[in-house]
């Protein structure tokens, strides 16, 4: 029948039409600018709106990018300067004085021939970090990421080397007396782990490492705390907090969850508390009210004493955020658990707490970002952070009255910080998420 | 029924208390108490002798002494004849009136920030990254700071504005001039009768309430909807603008003029309140589009679908599908936002504006020397607000629950 039907049609295509070109407006720009630009009225006012808005920035701001001023020794120079070039009355920046201040900036008054050694500490940071973040370094270097709070503790300070062996040692005690212990029994081992190094830290480790610095004097200059300042206090500060606040935010998060209603209550009581009083407060309590807690006469240091408040800060938060992490599990992870005949510290080691923290890694990360921009409220309780030491800066007579060449340089550098670290998080979550899409 | 394997009942032996998970427990908590208690009492202790030491009695009678000092934004009445305990007021109100006010324009950042950033418009979504990123990653007291710098070194001063061709001019028909010294708004003069209109206009909005359960109740009986915004307007507006015409305009506006080297009149809102205010709003604004973005993508499209497929116009899929759905997942980080930006009110003090933390926690504190007493009461009443609004959050959490059968 089909030859027929051949026949009746007058005219029947027997070979293919060469493709042709797609129109003009489905190509290119003009295709991605009337999809992603112009593709309705609302979004062509939005368009719209958008180019004004950057325009409006870019006319600010251009002229301030296109005088710049790298080479002054003051404010008023800078002007003179500018005269030259440009003429009065131009709008024109001034980053002589981050020329002129960086290094005040990044290491506020520590000793300008000791530099190395922050800069050193800061090297050893970074090899310290790296076998954390990334998965495919060798293990071993993780031996020297515990040992790192020390040799930065001991390269900033300076002093005898003889104290953080003394401190280290006390981890050392602790250890092997959980070691003897637990041949008793687990809970006794666990007190005696706590107990032993606590009481060593008390009473032995000062007068030994005084000794022992008498018979071989090891010591490097030391460096007094109030000479501490800029970025430098910030890292230490973010470090420090960063390192202890995620074990403290552990165990906390585990005794809010715990059915020992004391431990519980003591463990909730903690982080409503600290949650609920401003950060600067805590500050204000480590450097007025501390000396009323203690026994009459100690004294310490206020950065040690900020890097506590810090700490407990960010593990309150920590704390909640992991107990989220808790929540989010199914029951069924803990029924398995105890189904393999698990007991509590091994089911949380093996089976919970890895789920659970990787389920609370964007909280954890953006605890650790706000800890990390939190450390410049200590310009209230006079540390030198960044941002105290530009106003020390505008106070001197050379650069009285420059604001955003100091505003903007410390806002870059936190951002670059905080902007890499949110990366990271994202970068770890992609990594070590096991769902199959 | 008791299988072999059950330990013996009955004869309690002391090793127990280690051994035996079931007593183990109880050892932990005794333990557990007595450290605690030991530390409390250790705490204690030490700070009643040092107190003693210093010849310090803890009791709060000072706060009925005069103050003596002025504060420059005054809500409620205050003179520097007044007592501690009313410049404390001062600062608490002066906290809650940026808490309050930073909470709103946050969130309206917020949510336009975040919706825009999920928008099909390549340009716009790339601008609200920007925003986001830049502001969220950048510390809050820098914006503080930068913010008041642009307000007092930015801005032109009062006598700029003298003059025929003046260099600058007042804003919306001279009602809103900017200055370094602060931005003049009207005031609002209240009249005699002026109590009537706001009870009017109150009494209107308990109207709308009521409508809203009457067209609501009407919809489920029969099913016909009304104009509804059109008939809440006209209840909002209507009442109120007969009854103020009627009395012969009881509220007036005080405009700022510019008189002398200063403006007078008007409401002189301070650099310090606005940079403050700016700051804290736009920075939570970028938390709360990340919140706001992270709500609505949690949103399956599926129910979006299915909307679709009920034959639901996008309006109402909005409104009726993904909005509620969205809220539960928005509101509680939203309502910790919320305390975060109350908390970090206490930042005031690097601008001088006198809250909470500028009067009660620092004139009064150095004034009188009473460390402990001033950092308590300013403690607990951190601690009051974040509970109360934690309160209300529990209270929403439980009410949206998943319901599982």
């Amino acid at each position: 029948m089909s030859d027929t039907h051949a026949e009746s049609v007058a005219y029947v295509r027997d070979t293919m039409l060469p493709e042709k070109e797609p129109p003009g407006r489905e190509v290119g720009a003009i295709k991605w600018m009337r999809e992603n630009l112009f593709s309705g009225w609302f979004n062509a006012i939005l368009t719209i709106v958008s180019l004004y808005v950057i325009g409006w920035i870019l006319l600010h701001l251009a002229p301030w990018f296109t005088h710049m001023v790298w080479n002054a020794g003051s404010l008023s120079e800078c002007r003179e300067i500018r005269d030259e070039l440009w003429g009065p009355d131009q709008t024109f920046s001034c980053f002589a004085v981050i020329r002129d201040r960086w290094q005040q900036l990044l290491y506020g008054f520590y000793p300008a021939e000791l530099y190395w050694r922050a800069n050193l500490a800061f090297v050893l940071f970074l090899v310290a970090i790296a076998p954390v973040l990334f998965s495919g370094l060798p293990r071993k270097m993780l031996y020297f990421s515990v040992l790192y709070p020390f040799v930065m503790f001991w390269l900033v300070w300076g002093g005898s080397i003889w104290l953080p062996l003394m401190v280290i040692a006390g981890f050392g005690l602790g250890a092997l007396a959980f070691v003897l212990a637990s041949r008793v029994n687990g809970l006794v081992a666990v007190i005696v782990a706590a107990l032993v190094p606590v009481l060593w830290w008390l009473y032995l480790a000062g007068p030994i490492a005084t000794d022992l610095q008498r018979i071989a004097p090891l010591a490097i200059q030391q460096v007094a705390s109030k000479d501490l300042g800029g970025f430098m206090i910030s890292l230490i500060l973010g470090i420090t907090g960063i390192a202890f606040s995620l074990p403290l935010g552990i165990l906390l998060a585990l005794g809010r969850q715990s059915d020992l209603f004391i431990v519980k209550g003591i463990c909730v009581g903690f982080i409503e508390f600290i949650r609920g009083v401003p950060l600067i407060t805590l500050l204000f309590v480590a450097s007025l009210l501390l000396n009323y807690f203690l026994p009459p006469g100690t004294n310490f240091d206020i950065i040690l004493r900020v890097m506590i408040m810090v700490t407990l800060f960010a593990s309150a938060y920590m704390a909640e955020v992991i107990r989220g992490g808790l929540a989010a599990l199914p029951t069924g992870q803990y029924e398995a658990a105890d189904a393999l005949g698990l007991d509590y510290w091994k089911a949380q080691r093996l089976i919970i707490m890895p789920q659970a923290l990787k389920i609370s890694i964007p909280g954890i990360v953006n605890t650790f970002i706000g800890l990390f921009k939190d450390t410049t409220l200590v310009m209230f309780i006079g540390i030198f952070d960044m941002l105290g030491l530009t106003n020390a800066i505008r106070a001197t007579t050379d650069w009285n009255g420059i604001y955003w060449e100091l505003f903007i340089f410390v806002g870059v550098v936190f951002f670059v910080f905080c902007y890499s670290m949110s990366r990271y998080s994202q970068y770890l979550e992609r990594k070590l998420n096991t769902e199959h899409r | 029924m008791t299988t072999e394997s059950d330990p013996a009942t009955g004869s309690f032996r002391l090793s127990q208390l280690i051994y035996d998970t079931r007593y183990r427990s109880i050892t932990i908590q005794v333990i557990a108490t007595i450290a605690f208690m030991l530390i409390a009492w250790e705490l204690i202790t030490n700070t009643v002798e040092n107190l003693a030491r210093l010849g310090k009695p803890f009791e709060f009678g000072f706060l009925w002494d005069r103050a003596g000092y002025d504060i420059n934004q005054r809500p409620i009445e205050y003179s520097n004849d007044s007592t501690h305990f009313r410049a404390w007021m001062v600062g608490l109100v002066n906290t809650l009136i940026v808490a309050v006010l930073g909470c709103i324009l946050a969130t309206i950042v917020g949510v336009i920030a975040g919706v825009l950033r999920l928008s099909k418009n390549w340009l716009t979504a790339r601008l609200m990254s920007i925003y986001v990123e830049g502001f969220r990653n950048v510390p809050v007291l820098l914006w503080i700071i930068a913010f008041f710098a642009i307000l007092t070194e930015a801005t032109p001063a009062p006598n700029t504005f003298r003059g025929e061709d003046a260099e600058n001019s007042m804003l919306f028909g001279s009602s809103v001039a900017i200055t370094n010294r602060g931005t003049y708004i009207p005031r609002m003069l209240f009249g005699e009768g002026s109590a009537l209109v706001v009870i009017v206009f109150l009494l209107s909005l308990l109207g709308i309430w009521a409508y809203n359960r009457w067209s609501h109740r009407r919809f489920e009986a029969t099913g016909q909807t009304m104009p509804n915004l059109w008939i809440r307007l006209a209840i909002l507006i209507l009442p109120t603008l007969i009854i103020y015409l009627a009395l012969g305009r009881p509220i007036g506006l005080e405009y700022p003029e510019l008189r002398g080297f200063n403006f007078q009149g008007g409401l002189q809102v301070r650099n310090s309140f606005i940079a403050l205010w700016l700051a804290l709003s736009l920075y939570t604004g970028a938390f709360i589009a990340e919140i706001v973005r992270a709500g609505i993508l949690a949103i399956s499209k599926g129910q979006t679908e299915a909307a679709y497929a009920l034959g639901l116009r996008p309006g109402r899929t909005m409104n009726l599908v993904i909005l509620p759905q969205a809220l539960r997942v928005i509101v509680p980080p939203l309502i910790s936002q919320y305390l975060n930006l109350t908390k970090n009110s206490s930042l005031a003090l690097a601008v001088g504006y006198m809250d909470l933390r500028s009067t009660l926690g620092g004139i009064t504190l150095n004034q009188t020397g009473r460390e402990l007493e001033c950092m308590l009461l300013m403690m607990a009443n951190y601690l009051v607000i974040s509970l109360i609004i934690s309160a209300a959050m529990n209270v929403y959490n439980s009410s949206v629950k998943l319901k599982e059968r």
